[in-house]
């Protein structure tokens, strides 16, 4: 694996250098508490965003608060959330020096740099990236890993070139089974596996797999990959490698780590298990399950009877696009479709639009939305022991008077 | 001192560049630093804390360990799981003598 102590240069040579955020600690003075036992977070402040959730500083790991997803259905940059495995992670990057290597099983083995790269034609699409464990405080029960609520997901438009591009550039050999990606950061401990992932060779190769340097029209910021990350639209974030420098054609299946023991869903239809048990078979995770959330309106908030409210919020899923939400302000007795925002392609939030009127006392709302491949939240919330998946239909109360 | 020195020079070097420059993605064409804030989290101060610190705190932050549920069945189980992880997966170079020490804190005071 290349380490990101082979991309250094001039680390030390500060004065010639740009130094993005300060050494003070950010640590705000405010916290958050989110909607789960032991919930209680501080907000900091990390250069290049804004006051985030902290969840852990070592490595650094952010969550979105969930306000911004009212904000409208791309996640601004500072504000997209931050997740990582390892701590050593690189913090000295020098754009004229970093290159991707494309090796393995091709015919021409490539080292190309960012302006090689950003030379290439150039793609753009927008997608969602969501953490395998996003929402995974509300399991129940709690299972250990990264504590986070609904933060660990943003949409952005991301730029840059098919993988396919480069994939072809170097000559995929005929035996060629899988793609394993690798990036800057790695373990603290030589122990400790390094993060690598892989993709099938057929999905590689699909032209929508990207090298992206840019996103919503700006450099990627730094935590979110810079100055190039994987992204594969429809798939949980594991796999969009951040600081990806390494790119290679293998003729097995990968059994790396982080792929082989870890970011696995049991292997049913459901791709659940019982609370508490552990599944017979696993399969790595891949797809993103469909997903809803209500923006406009916090959980316990008032409102006023017999006036016209618009609820509004997202939908998403793993690729086939939203084809319909479902609303309802009953708990669950009644639903009525809403009105679809702009679509942006398959890939990216959806937004959606109610007007309701609600009668005195406590309601239950819910939005339930359905894929163009005919799949839909369930109602009841489905577990599996590493807390990924989440996408049961949520419910915000009002009380209206 | 030298953040301020070196922010100032950074904003100095974008603007002879002529690099358009815009929150903090600055100079193209240099080296860019990231500057983590400082970590502020520390484990609580109880019986076994110097042996959490000496065998966790080289690849995770205590908040890793302070944002864990509590109410789960077992906290002897749950961290007993934990601690095993970190041994078994990923490495952690942790004396079987220290195993238990680390579990009770741990249960104690997570």
């Amino acid at each position: 694996m290349i380490t990101r102590r082979n991309v250094l240069r001039g680390a030390t040579a500060v004065l010639t250098s740009t130094v993005v955020g300060a050494s003070t600690a950010r640590s705000l003075a405010a916290t958050v508490t989110l909607a789960f036992e032991n919930g209680e977070r501080p907000l900091v402040k990390y250069p290049q965003k804004r006051p985030m959730i902290g969840l852990t500083s070592r490595p650094p790991q952010l969550e979105t608060p969930f306000s911004v997803f009212d904000e409208g259905v791309i996640t601004p940059n500072d504000a997209f959330f931050v997740r990582y495995h390892l701590a050593d992670i690189p913090l000295d990057i020098d754009p004229e020096t970093f290159s991707v290597e494309i090796k393995g099983k091709v015919d021409k083995p490539l080292k190309l740099s960012l302006a090689n790269i950003k030379k290439l034609p150039a793609t753009e699409i927008v997608a969602v990236n969501q953490c395998s464990g996003n929402s995974r405080g509300f399991m129940t029960p709690r299972v250990a890993g990264g504590q986070i609520a609904n933060g660990a997901m943003g949409n952005a438009r991301w730029k840059g070139v098919p993988l396919k591009t480069v994939l072809d550039k170097a000559g995929v050999q005929a035996d060629a089974r899988q793609v394993v990606f690798g990036g800057m950061d790695g373990p603290v401990s030589d122990k400790t596996p390094d993060f690598a992932k892989a993709l099938d060779i057929d999905h590689a190769k699909d032209g929508e797999v990207m090298l992206a340097y840019a996103m919503n029209g700006r450099d990627l910021p730094f935590l979110n990959g810079f100055p190039l990350r994987l992204v594969v639209p429809g798939y949980y974030g594991t796999y969009w490698v951040k600081h990806l420098n390494e790119i290679t054609v293998i003729d097995g299946i990968f059994d790396g780590f982080w792929m082989k023991s870890a970011y696995r869903i049991p292997d049913n239809d459901c791709n659940c298990v019982e609370p508490g048990t552990a599944p017979k078979a696993t399969i790595p995770i891949n797809r993103l399950t469909v997903r809803s959330f209500i923006t406009n309106i916090k959980d316990s908030a008032k409102a006023k009877a017999g006036k016209e409210i618009e609820l509004k919020g997202i939908a998403f899923d793993g690729g086939k696009g939203i084809k319909e939400v479902a609303v309802s302000v009953d708990d669950g007795k009644t639903w009525t479709p809403a009105k679809l925002g702009k679509d942006l392609g398959n890939y990216s939030f959806r937004e959606w639009k109610l007007p309701v009127k609600l009668d005195a006392g406590v309601h239950g709302l819910k939005s339930r939305a359905t894929s163009n491949g005919g799949q839909t939240q369930p109602l009841e919330a489905s577990w599996n022991p590493a807390g990924y998946l989440r996408n049961v239909v949520e419910t915000v109360h009002v009380t209206a008077s | 001192m030298k953040r301020t020195y070196s922010l100032a020079l950074a904003a100095l070097t974008a603007l002879l560049l002529g690099v358009s420059t815009s929150g903090l993605v600055i100079a193209w064409a240099k080296p860019i630093s990231y500057k983590l804030p400082d970590e502020t989290a520390k484990f609580k101060p109880a019986p076994g804390v110097e042996i959490v610190q000496n065998n966790c705190t080289a690849c995770h932050s205590s908040d890793y360990i302070a944002t864990q549920p509590r109410a789960v069945k077992s906290k002897k189980d749950f961290w007993q799981a934990e601690v095993t992880k970190m041994i078994k997966t990923y490495g952690a170079p942790i004396d079987e003598g220290d195993v238990g020490k680390i579990v009770d804190y741990l249960a104690a005071n997570y």
